[in-house]
């Protein structure tokens, strides 16, 4: 039977890993990850699970001995944040390029400098082209579900790809919320036993990962990476659906809240989408046509399935949690505008930068967003703003 | 080089067997090759231990001439032998 369970969003990933019951977790503490594993860690030393867990000394060495294990043919756990996250970047890339499933919490937390612990999403974007799949995490009861659909997606046959599962740091990680949680058996039936597809340990057939792969076939070796993405966007949103068919929880790959006959709508992810729900809510009660459109999905990015959804939608902002220096907008804004591009009858488009260190974002700050895009000229030329930071 | 499509090859560059170091052709490394002069040898077989690749080769214990699938072109048989029996030429050259 399911159950419920107040618990915070880093308890939530380490019950999650304990049903999953992974082969190996490999993991370097770094705030705001560390609780999830001092938590799971615990249940290693009850013997809960029959986890090996590696205490590596950099999260450079956690990725690469995940690499490893994965390789060898283990189902494999890991998360990190921010600072950590970044010390991994290199083996981040090698995860993904020889094609290895594996999951890889990140508890969202501002990049140094200066040096800061809180929540924005510069440490997931800064690896948003390293081959990963990624989903961004509205809540603990988000996490702890994601956690699941990460092994269904990240093995099916035709992905073959490594996920990381994003949750704000802090907001998420550290929140005490209700989560309701399924029997043991029910999650070990739906992600199902491990099946590595080319494991080194079968010795009876040999083989090599990792050899040189110069101008010959490197590109080719990218391009089948493309096509994995490709092949599961419809792959992901198929097993995120079938999901509810085991939890009683459906998910997409995004939310649609008041959508429908929305004319102004914002665009953002994790856990903003939570408050700009509540506001939605309180415009709505005052008559005002405005809707959230929640991305949970990040990479692949589902250009198509946005454009869709704004159809008729008069105008948008888009708040970016992480910056991207010199860029044109933050890394949502640039692809969402760049999804609207050939959409007839184009919405205004504003980016919003928010949030940056952990800096709080208010239902009055996003009601604020709302009412600059209802009494905002008729052509909007996709500015960008600053949300919360003081001098502007 | 080979011309398989992206479509063709195993993915995330795994090699799906063993043993396969032989059929990598390291010989176009090189950049000068070793000509061999049998009229100069002696058969003291000094190429033959020093050899870092196993590109010399013997027929009935006789150098009988150099294996240019894997030579490398370093340059070790023309220095270690007391004959002057192997000489380096540029490749590419028109010897």
């Amino acid at each position: 039977m399911a159950k419920p369970m107040a618990i915070s969003g880093n308890f939530a990933a380490a019950y999650s890993t304990k049903q999953i019951n992974p082969h190996i977790v490999a993991a370097y503490p770094i705030t705001p990850q560390t609780l999830m594993m001092e938590k799971f860690s615990e249940y290693v030393a009850n013997g809960e699970v029959d986890t090996e867990l590696i205490c590596v000394e950099s999260e450079h060495s956690a990725m690469s001995a995940c690499i490893g294990a994965a390789a060898a043919g283990g189902r494999v756990i890991t998360s990190t944040a921010a600072n950590g996250l970044a010390l991994m970047f290199e083996v981040v890339y090698i995860a993904a390029s020889l094609r290895l499933p594996m999951t890889m919490c990140v508890m969202n937390r501002a990049l140094s400098g200066p040096i800061n612990i809180h929540c924005d999403h510069s440490d997931a974007m800064g690896v948003r082209d390293s081959g990963w799949i990624q989903v961004f995490n509205e809540n603990a009861q988000e996490v702890y579900d994601t956690m699941f659909q990460a092994c269904r997606i990240g093995e099916h046959k035709d992905i073959k790809l490594p996920v990381m599962v994003n949750f704000d740091g802090f907001i998420t990680s550290h929140k005490v919320e209700r989560v309701d949680v399924l029997d043991d058996d029910v999650v070990q039936d739906y992600i199902g036993k491990f099946e590595p597809m080319y494991p080194l340990l079968d010795v009876d057939n040999p083989l090599t990962y990792g050899p040189l792969d110069l101008f010959d076939y490197y590109f080719e070796h990218k391009r089948q990476q493309v096509d994995a993405m490709q092949k599961a966007l419809p792959i992901i949103e198929k097993e995120m659906k079938a999901y509810g068919k085991v939890s009683g929880r459906e998910y997409g790959i995004m939310e649609s809240y008041h959508l429908d006959d929305a004319d102004y709508v914002i665009i953002c992810m994790s856990s903003t989408a939570g408050t700009t729900k509540f506001v939605v809510d309180r415009m709505r009660a005052q008559g005002k046509k405005v809707g959230l459109l929640k991305l949970r999905l990040f990479r692949p990015f589902p250009a198509k399935q946005i454009a869709e959804q704004l159809a008729g939608v008069k105008r948008i902002a888009v708040l970016d949690r992480s910056e991207s220096f010199g860029a044109f907008g933050g890394p949502l804004f640039t692809e969402v505008r760049n999804a609207l591009y050939d959409v007839n009858d184009k919405p205004g488009i504003t980016g919003y930068v928010y949030g940056l260190g952990g800096r709080d974002i208010s239902a009055d700050q996003i009601e604020g967003v709302f009412n600059k895009l209802i009494s905002a000229p008729d052509k909007m030329i996709g500015d960008i703003q600053y949300l919360g930071v003081r001098g502007d | 080089m080979s011309e398989k499509t992206w479509k063709e090859v195993p993915m995330g560059g795994l090699i799906l067997e063993a043993g396969n170091a032989a059929e990598y052709l390291t010989g176009d490394w090189r950049t000068e090759r070793p000509i061999f002069h049998e009229d100069k040898c002696k058969q003291c077989l000094f190429c033959w231990i020093c050899c870092p690749d196993t590109s010399m080769i013997i027929k009935d214990k006789k150098v009988i001439g150099i294996d240019y699938d894997y030579c490398k072109g370093c340059g070790i048989c023309m220095e270690v032998c007391p004959f002057d029996a192997i000489e380096m030429v540029q490749e590419g050259g028109d010897e």
